[in-house]
């Protein structure tokens, strides 16, 4: 057995018992590992009605059979579960090197069950597995916990953990592993507060093997190189980080500003990743096995908002920046700062304070219901303070660490929340974008870039030049990259490998290190099964065509200013032609065939 | 002509490349323990070291090693090689190393300890920032003492 380790862990914190059974070899030459393997795990294992905060939901960290090795940039998991947010398969995936150290363990894949009579950690040494007293560690942010637990374990385990969002059940929480990275979406930290676990650590000396070792290396030499040679992947996100596209997207006219009620921001150089590196950057950082090292160290002197991390990402620079109308990147990335310290989503929260900055300025609330902050667009102290908040669950914090979807509809404003299927919808606007659009829409976790950046070729003109304001091409266009993520995120590789590397480079590499052959047409069938049975996954948790939709206001109400001015999304010119192209009636649901051709049926 | 290992500390970024590509080239596998170079990373300041043999002049793992097997190559320069076949796994030399860039590994039965891949690093050519270096003693200190004759540069500019 190759790439995998060929065994399974299963906790059950209700009966406090570890047993370990062997990984289904068939089903992860069908699944890979990670987001599809997990994805299958928990289908066949959650009743779909399973309250996702309730003993009976399942937390299932997977790395994918690339992960550990120097398949370059390939070293992620995933954190799979149902999402307390929105009910979808949460599948949140993160870097660092949690995740290689779980396949070194011997691991393919960890599933958590049941809960924990009181705050527990789990320490992973090899076959040594223990459930512990987690009482000291309860209330600690993520790096103290971290020190903590590694005070009790090992000091080179790494760590996985939820801060005291996680703790409190937002449904927005996040799991932080190595201190910095994130599994951030969907609310997985809630789900990892629910059951009383607080911590993973894992220490492994094991190996990960490989089928062809002379095959494997010469495809992973061929793929740095690619990626090294590629102007994004090779120099523009070490030099910059993601938050490069914030001028990049603001030029396109589709950076969302002040919650969406404009696709231009003037002032937003002041918060881009050319701004970051001449102030904040301390350093970059990379990931177990990466070569592209988009991660920020980070420090800000400022007294007011002093602190030392990682980060932002553009999307949460966007976030906490344009989208609150708020310039100041000191401030911004302290926000970061406090969301990273108390495992909470950087996206979803920073949109949900816009979404609150505009019902203020609205009326529909006041200072009464802010605890008496002046929570307007604009407002740097107060976005801040909001964040700490939210981090803390205090006051109108707790309202906010809710999600805006949740906060907007207690106010009887649904309408103003941006997201779909509850989901915030990250930094990239649908109307100077179309694609992007139909991807929020029929994205399986709700608004999400990441599984279907079709930014990739409207704006960044990564391979192919497509015009970002036409829907010709763009179902074709987002299905692909839908596909091509879901087995890209199912091997163990991270996304930003696209920039240099596709399918191809990747199913060589897939091949080399399992021993199984897999063309690039059997890579892409996988991304597809995966995208099926995520996407069956939902319409059983009765989510209909009608929830493929995109914000009112992303139809309705043209960007103001800037290159896009006057641009809405023409999803209703894309959405049938993505059932078609899929394979699904006009419901959008998978047809019989469909479902026979993907071994779903 | 001898070749030098260099580490450059302030260009590494902690992605542990190097220790993937050392435990390849020795075992045809990933596994990290294995690795004759570790990098290290302190993760609340983001600061990443790697760290492996020095290739000692007057050596502590050669001058305690009780049969030979630490020795100093008499093919190639600068490289203190360690034959398998001599030694006893008394693992002196893992206690005489005073950076503890020798250790012993119950699982293969043998000495972890930078052989330079007989010259030709398989960890500088995986290192994907510059980190680490395989470079000539003559020239070992050459792009660290250019960069901040660079720096000084600047400044005189500056000023005349
Ligand atoms: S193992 Fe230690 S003592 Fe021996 S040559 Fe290397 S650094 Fe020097
Ligand atoms: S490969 Fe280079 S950058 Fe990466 S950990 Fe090793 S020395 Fe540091």
């Amino acid at each position: 057995m190759f790439g995998w380790t060929g065994t399974t862990l299963r906790v059950d914190l209700t009966k406090g018992t570890i047993t370990r059974e062997a990984t289904d070899l068939e089903l992860a030459h069908d699944y890979l590992g990670a987001r599809g393997m997990g994805g299958k795990i928990m289908i066949d294992e959650v009743a779909p009605d399973t309250d996702a905060l309730s003993p009976a939901n399942k937390l299932i960290f997977s790395p994918g059979p690339l992960t550990g090795t120097f398949a370059p940039s390939a070293g992620r998991f995933e954190v799979v579960t149902k999402a307390p947010l929105n009910n979808v398969i949460a599948g949140s995936n993160s870097g660092g090197a949690f995740g290689p150290e779980l396949k070194y363990a011997g691991y393919d894949a960890l599933i958590i069950e049941g809960k924990a009579a009181k705050p527990v950690y789990l320490w992973i040494k090899n076959d040594e597995v223990e459930i512990r007293d987690a009482s000291a560690v309860w209330g600690h942010t993520t790096p103290d916990t971290t020190d903590l637990v590694r005070a009790e374990t090992d000091e080179d385990a790494k760590v996985a953990c939820i801060g005291p969002a996680g703790e409190h059940l937002s449904p927005i929480a996040n799991i932080m592993n190595e201190m910095h990275r994130a599994a951030g979406r969907s609310g997985v930290g809630a789900v990892m507060g629910s059951k009383n676990l607080k911590a993973i650590a894992v220490f492994g000396t094991g190996a990960v093997t490989v089928a062809d070792p002379d095959r494997f290396k010469a495809a992973v030499m061929k793929a740095r190189k690619l990626i090294q040679a590629h102007p994004v992947g090779g120099t523009g996100l070490k030099a910059y980080g993601t938050d490069v596209l914030v001028n990049i997207l603001n030029q396109t006219g589709a950076l969302p500003t002040r919650n969406y009620q404009d696709g231009y921001f003037p002032t937003a150089d002041k918060t881009g990743g050319e701004s970051l590196a001449a102030k904040q950057l301390v350093r970059p950082k990379g990931c177990f096995s990466c070569i592209i090292s988009c991660g920020r160290v980070t420090k800000v002197d400022n007294p007011a908002y002093a602190g030392y991390g990682e980060g932002p990402e553009y999307e949460s620079a966007w976030a906490f920046g344009a989208d609150c109308g708020i310039d100041d990147l000191d401030a911004i990335t302290k926000a970061n700062f406090l969301c990273n310290e108390h495992g909470i989503d950087t996206i979803s929260l920073g949109s949900t304070i816009a979404c609150a900055m505009e019902l203020f300025e609205l009326g529909v609330i006041t200072a009464k219901d802010t605890d008496g902050v002046q929570l307007t667009f604009g407002n740097v102290p107060a976005m801040v303070e909001m964040t700490r908040k939210a981090c803390t669950g205090e006051g109108f914090g707790a309202k906010l660490a809710q999600g805006s979807y949740r906060l907007a509809e207690s106010y009887g404003h649904p309408e103003l929340s941006m997201t779909c299927k509850k989901q915030e919808t990250p930094a990239y606007d649908p109307r100077g974008v179309q694609g992007i659009g139909l991807n929020y829409a029929t994205n399986n976790r709700g608004g999400d870039h990441v599984r279907g950046y079709t930014i990739a070729i409207e704006v960044l003109q990564n391979g192919a030049v497509m015009d970002p304001r036409v829907t010709e091409g763009k179902a074709d266009l987002d299905i692909t990259f839908q596909n091509l993520t879901g087995a890209l995120d199912s091997a163990g590789a991270c996304l930003f490998s696209t920039f240099g590397i596709g399918a191809g480079e990747l199913a060589e590499m897939l091949s080399a290190v399992t021993g199984v052959e897999y063309s690039v047409d059997e890579f892409m069938k996988i991304g597809e099964r995966i995208w099926n049975q995520e996407r069956l996954w939902n319409l059983k948790q009765g989510y209909t065509t009608d929830d493929d939709a995109l914000p009112k206001r992303l139809l309705t109400e043209p960007i103001k200013t800037g290159p896009a001015k006057g641009e809405v999304n023409h999803l209703d010119k894309m959405l049938p032609e993505y059932y078609q192209l899929r394979g699904w009636d006009e419901k959008g649901v998978p047809t019989k065939a469909k479902l026979k051709e993907l071994s779903l049926a | 002509m001898a070749k030098v290992l260099m580490i450059h500390p302030d260009k590494c970024t902690g992605c542990r490349n190097c220790e993937l590509a050392c435990s390849f080239e020795h075992e045809s596998r990933f596994r990290p323990g294995a690795s004759r170079v570790q990098a290290y990373t302190w993760e609340r300041e983001g600061m990443s070291v790697p760290m492996m043999c020095q290739q000692c002049d007057d050596a502590a793992c050669v001058k305690v090693c009780p049969t030979g097997a630490m020795h100093r190559s008499t093919t190639l320069a600068n490289l203190v090689d360690w034959d398998e076949r001599v030694c006893i796994r008394c693992k002196m030399c893992t206690v005489a190393c005073p950076f503890g860039n020798a250790r012993y590994d119950a699982a293969s039965s043998s000495i972890f300890k930078c052989d330079t891949c007989q010259g030709a690093p398989e960890c500088v050519t995986f290192c994907p920032n510059g980190a680490l270096e395989f470079v000539d003693d003559e020239q070992q200190v050459r792009s660290r003492k250019k960069a901040y004759a660079a720096k000084f540069k600047e400044a005189f500019q500056e000023v005349s």
